[in-house]
This record gives structure tokens, C-alpha cells and sequence, in this order.
């Protein structure tokens, strides 16, 4: 079976072989801290689940002070010239689109049709985290056809890699961190004590303002959060189960639905949510770090709005 | 309102008991709804940090510690915790970073640049309409489960946004820098746009199974199937509201192209 844990290995070996590069890479201005931050990544992968907890978290907060101060920074990759990518453009033509076309095929060939696909008396993939190891395949398959297309090595994808790694630079680690401080609040209870000041101090005897509240909460709660998972648990439980389905009788369905795609116009709105709104302007190369945040608002307010008016129309609903 | 006295219990976890909050904060509300606010401390700094621009992975790190510290967690406590979800939550970054070496190798030899060629070439193409047809497959596959057909590092980046450059430039022979980047922006917007407003429309989607089981916890058993259905009608508002943007997209090139 083809296990998420294989795919730990190797992002793994990728991270070590990026350490290295980097700590070789004499172009680099902060080359030791770079290599530093990739190879306690790679520890982190490679043999994550036998570290003592404490040594993981000692490591997560290293490699949070290295990004945090500017200790990830680009080198050289040795990129062609325009020139050269246009004639290989010229050249290759629509074959370039099959490698990446690639990725999002077979990991949809992975997730539905190979999902019961037995080897052995054993599923081919493991069926807990089937999308990430189908995505896994998916993008080895993809280096192989991408590296046979190019007439390149797996070592030139390697350089590709760390080139495009490093251009994010700490917009990579965000989202993990995120993870963790999300993982963090619900063990300490951060969600109890939302749901307690919302219900304590503010007035819900007007069904309006109850469920008006309880969108933009969601909405709220998720910009402050990075989140919508978060945000869901607290809100629900603080007002739309006590209030909406238990004073005005609300539809669960409906309550939960669109409860939750208040707090998805939440997640539009704030940098928080680091892998939707700043890695892509990472990605893009925008100079404005908000540049995508700004132009998901216009489409996120006047969702939300349109969320409470269905919302308060539709709750009366018959399950 | 200090004075808060806290106990880790036999199995390790934390108890929480807080006199002073309880007795100025609930207004005479029986002892047994007592609710410890300590934990908010991390939500503030996190707002403190936001206000302050500070930058996102300190201030991450910095309410990881105010929230362990608040819970009187000794250090190697707080470290534990962190360590321990640090790993747990591993397979998070994989959507990101495995597909990077193929969609690099591509780069290498011209992606982009074909990309550009070839949405140059095709005449009725503008910038807003061709990201409209995509925030329709980007939402109906989402709908149907596949989540993964976008994405920044996957799609956006290596194919969608040089095609939405490439058409406003077939369409003004040169762009501003500024409208570049409006049109880069609004792509990674449509393919978030797509994703989110699709996704829970699709039974098997995690959201979905967090919403059932937070229900079920409480007593209250839903249809997941009933959970999608309901979503329907925020994902259509939602299609409407973002092609209308997109159309004033083209709007804005147009003008642009005009002013020349």
C-alpha cells in the first residue's frame, strides 16, 4: 500500500537536497540560514514521529525565528534566459501542457476510480489521506514526464524546486504554523470563552439580529482565526445551536451551510488565511502583500449580506 | 481581574479555575457557568500583531507562547504541545510543496511563455471572460470533489494568470504594471473564490463531516446530503457576484487600453 508516510520521506529527501544546494549556493546572502532552516525541516519529515515532542516544538519555533527575521532568502538557480524559454516554448508547444496537466489528472484518477483498487488482498492506497497520496503519485508521475519531455535530470528538477521554495520563502511554513496555534486554542480554550462574551453581552431577542450575529461572528471569528474549521465549533455552539435552532427553530442543515459559508467570506478577508491570500502573492510576485485580499472584498461583503438574508428566509425550512 | 489559580490535573490536562473573572463578568450567573477568558489573551495578541504589521510567522509564535503562558504551561510544556502539533499536522504543506519540482522543470523550459502564446492567439479571449469560465470549472469540480483541478502553486501560477496577462495584452498591445498585478490578483482571487464556494457543496468534503459531527455532539443528527443541498443557493450568489466583478475586469482594461 502507498502511504502518506512514504510521501514524508519524500518531501523529506527533497528538503536535505535543498539544504544542501543552499549551503552551496555562494550567491546567497544568508546561505547558512537558508540551509539551516530546510535541513530542521527535513529533520522534521524524515524522522518527525520519533522526536521527542519537545525537540519538534523547540524546532518549530528555530525555524519560525529564521523565517520570521529574514533568514530565508534566494540564490542563484542558474534560470534561462527569455530568449532561450521562448525557442523551448517554440519548440515543445502543447507538450509542455501535459506534464502539469498531469497532476490534477492522475490525483483525480486516484481519488475516485483507484480508490478500491486491491494489490495483494491490500488497497493500493491508503484510504485515510487518499487525496494528499494521490496528489503524491500524482507529482512524481509529472517530475518523470517533465524531466523526460526537457531531456533533464530529477537533480535539475531539484534546482527548480528550491528556486520556487525559496521565492516563497516564509509564506512556505505559514500555513503549518497556523495549524498548530489553531490546534493550540482548542486545547486552552479560547472557543469557550468567545461563545461566552457573544451570548453574554450582546441582545439575540430579535431573530434578525440573532442570525445577522451569527454570520458575521462566523465571518469574524474566521478573519481573526485564518480559519473557517475554527470558527465553525465556536460560533455553532455559542449561537447557532443555543439560539437559532433552539429559540427560533432553525433548520440545522440550513443553520450549519450557510453558517459555514459566512466564515469562507471571512477567510476572503484576512491574511491570516496564508495559503489562500499570501502565498499566491508570493507566487504571483505582487508587490502589494494584500493584493489578493483586496480583490476578494468586493465579492466577499456583499456575500455575507447576501448570507444573512438567506440565511434569516430560509431557516424556517422543513428538514 | 487576576488572581486566577490554575491546576494541571492527574492526566496532565489543565484545569481552569478563575475566581476574580467569575465573580466580576457574570453578573450573578451561577458559579458552575464559569468560563475561563485567560485563553483570549493569544486572540489578542494575534489582533495586536495584525495592527502592529508585524510579521505573520513571529506574531504566530508569539501567541502560540502568550496562549501556553496564560494556561501557566511551564515552557517544556508549551513546547510539547507545540511539537506534538507540529507533527501531527505534517501532511498540510504536501499540497504545496510536492508538485513544485514538475511545475519549476516546466518553467525552465517555457510554460509560462507558451501559455501567454497561445491565449494570445485566440481573438473572442479577454482577461474577465476567460477567468469566468474558469471560476465555473473551478467551482463545478470542486462541487464534484475535485479540489484538486486548481490551485496557485499548480494552476495559477504556471498557467492561469500568464493567460489572463496574455489576453489584456493581445487586447492592448501593453499593459501597465499596475494592471498586471490587478489582473494576477484577481486570478488567484477567482481560483479562491471557485474553490471555497465549491467544495461544500460536495458531500464528502471534510467541512462537511466537522459540521455533522459538531451536531451530532450536541444532540441534533443532520443528512450531510441535506448540509450540501443547502449550500447550493450561497454558491450560485456567490458565482453571480464574482463574474460581475470579473466583467468590470475587463471594463477596467478596456479603459485603459482606451486612454493610450
Amino acid at each position: 500500500m502507498i502511504k502518506l508516510e512514504h510521501f514524508y520521506v519524500v518531501l523529506g529527501v527533497m528538503l536535505a537536497i535543498a539544504a544542501v544546494m543552499s549551503l552551496r549556493d555562494r550567491h546567497n546572502r544568508r546561505r547558512y540560514s537558508t540551509a539551516l532552516f530546510w535541513a530542521l525541516y527535513a529533520v522534521v519529515y524524515l524522522i518527525g514521529e520519533r522526536l521527542l515532542p519537545a525537540v519538534a516544538g523547540a524546532i518549530m519555533v528555530a525555524m519560525a525565528l529564521i523565517a520570521g527575521f529574514g533568514g530565508v532568502s534566494m540564490g542563484q538557480y542558474g534560470s534561462l534566459s527569455k530568449e532561450e524559454r521562448v525557442s523551448s516554448a517554440q519548440r515543445l508547444g502543447h507538450k509542455l501542457f501535459i506534464p502539469a496537466m498531469i497532476i490534477p489528472v492522475v490525483t483525480m484518477i486516484g481519488a475516485t476510480v483507484l480508490s478500491d483498487v486491491q494489490i495483494g488482498g491490500t488497497l493500493l492506497l491508503e484510504p485515510k489521506h487518499l487525496t494528499i497520496v494521490s496528489l503524491g503519485c500524482a507529482s512524481l508521475l509529472a517530475v518523470a514526464a517533465a524531466c523526460w519531455l526537457t531531456r533533464s535530470t530529477p537533480v535539475q528538477g531539484m534546482r527548480e524546486w528550491r528556486r520556487l521554495a525559496e521565492s516563497m520563502g516564509w509564506a512556505v511554513v505559514l500555513p503549518h504554523m497556523l495549524a498548530v496555534l489553531g490546534l493550540l486554542f482548542a486545547e486552552a480554550g479560547v472557543g469557550k470563552a468567545v461563545a461566552h462574551i457573544t451570548t453574554t453581552y450582546i441582545g439575540l431577542d430579535s431573530k434578525f439580529v440573532a442570525v445577522a450575529v451569527f454570520c458575521i461572528g462566523m465571518a469574524l471569528f474566521t478573519i481573526i482565526m485564518g480559519n473557517g474549521f475554527a470558527a465553525f465549533p465556536v460560533i455553532a455552539g455559542g449561537i447557532g445551536i443555543p439560539v437559532l435552532i433552539g429559540v427560533y427553530g432553525a433548520n440545522p442543515a440550513v443553520m450549519a451551510a450557510i453558517g459555514m459559508f459566512s466564515a469562507y467570506c471571512g477567510t476572503l478577508m484576512t491574511p491570516m488565511a496564508a495559503n489562500f491570500n499570501i502565498v499566491p502573492v508570493a507566487l504571483l510576485e505582487l508587490p502589494d502583500k494584500n493584493a489578493v485580499i483586496k480583490a476578494q472584498i468586493p465579492t466577499a461583503l456583499p456575500l455575507l449580506v447576501a448570507n444573512i438574508f438567506l440565511l434569516y428566509f430560509l431557516m424556517d425550512q422543513k428538514p | 481581574m487576576g488572581g486566577a489559580l490554575i491546576l494541571p490535573d492527574a492526566a496532565g490536562r489543565i484545569g481552569y479555575y478563575c475566581p476574580a473573572a467569575a465573580a466580576a463578568s457574570f453578573k450573578g450567573e451561577s458559579m458552575q457557568a464559569a468560563v475561563n477568558l485567560w485563553p483570549l489573551i493569544g486572540v489578542a495578541v494575534i489582533i495586536i500583531g495584525f495592527v502592529l504589521r508585524a510579521h505573520p510567522v513571529l506574531v504566530v509564535v508569539a501567541a502560540c507562547a502568550a496562549t501556553g503562558l496564560a494556561a501557566a504551561m511551564p515552557m517544556e510544556a508549551i513546547l510539547d504541545s507545540l511539537g506534538a502539533a507540529f507533527i501531527k499536522t505534517r501532511n498540510l504543506p504536501m499540497i504545496l510543496l510536492l508538485p513544485l519540482a514538475a511545475i519549476g522543470l516546466l518553467e525552465r523550459f517555457g510554460l509560462k511563455e507558451h501559455a501567454q502564446n497561445s491565449i494570445a492567439k485566440v481573438r473572442a479571449a479577454t482577461a474577465g471572460r476567460l477567468l469566468i469560465v474558469y471560476l465555473f470549472v473551478r467551482e463545478v469540480s470542486a462541487a464534484f470533489g475535485l479540489t484538486s483541478l486548481g490551485g496557485h502553486a499548480s494552476m495559477v501560477r504556471p498557467l492561469v494568470a500568464p493567460m489572463a496577462e496574455g489576453a489584456a495584452v493581445a487586447q492592448n498591445g501593453s499593459i501597465s504594471d499596475k494592471l498586471r498585478y490587478r489582473i494576477r490578483a484577481m486570478t488567484a482571487a477567482t481560483d479562491n473564490v471557485g474553490l471555497f464556494f465549491g467544495e461544500d457543496v460536495f458531500v464528502a468534503f471534510g467541512a462537511i463531516v466537522l459540521m455533522q459531527t459538531i451536531l451530532n455532539a450536541e444532540g441534533i443528527a443532520v443528512d450531510p446530503l441535506h448540509i450540501a443541498m443547502w449550500g447550493i443557493p450561497t454558491a450560485i450568489t456567490a458565482f453571480i457576484i464574482h463574474a460581475w466583478h470579473l466583467r468590470r475586469l475587463d471594463a477596467e482594461i478596456r479603459r485603459e487600453g482606451g486612454a493610450k
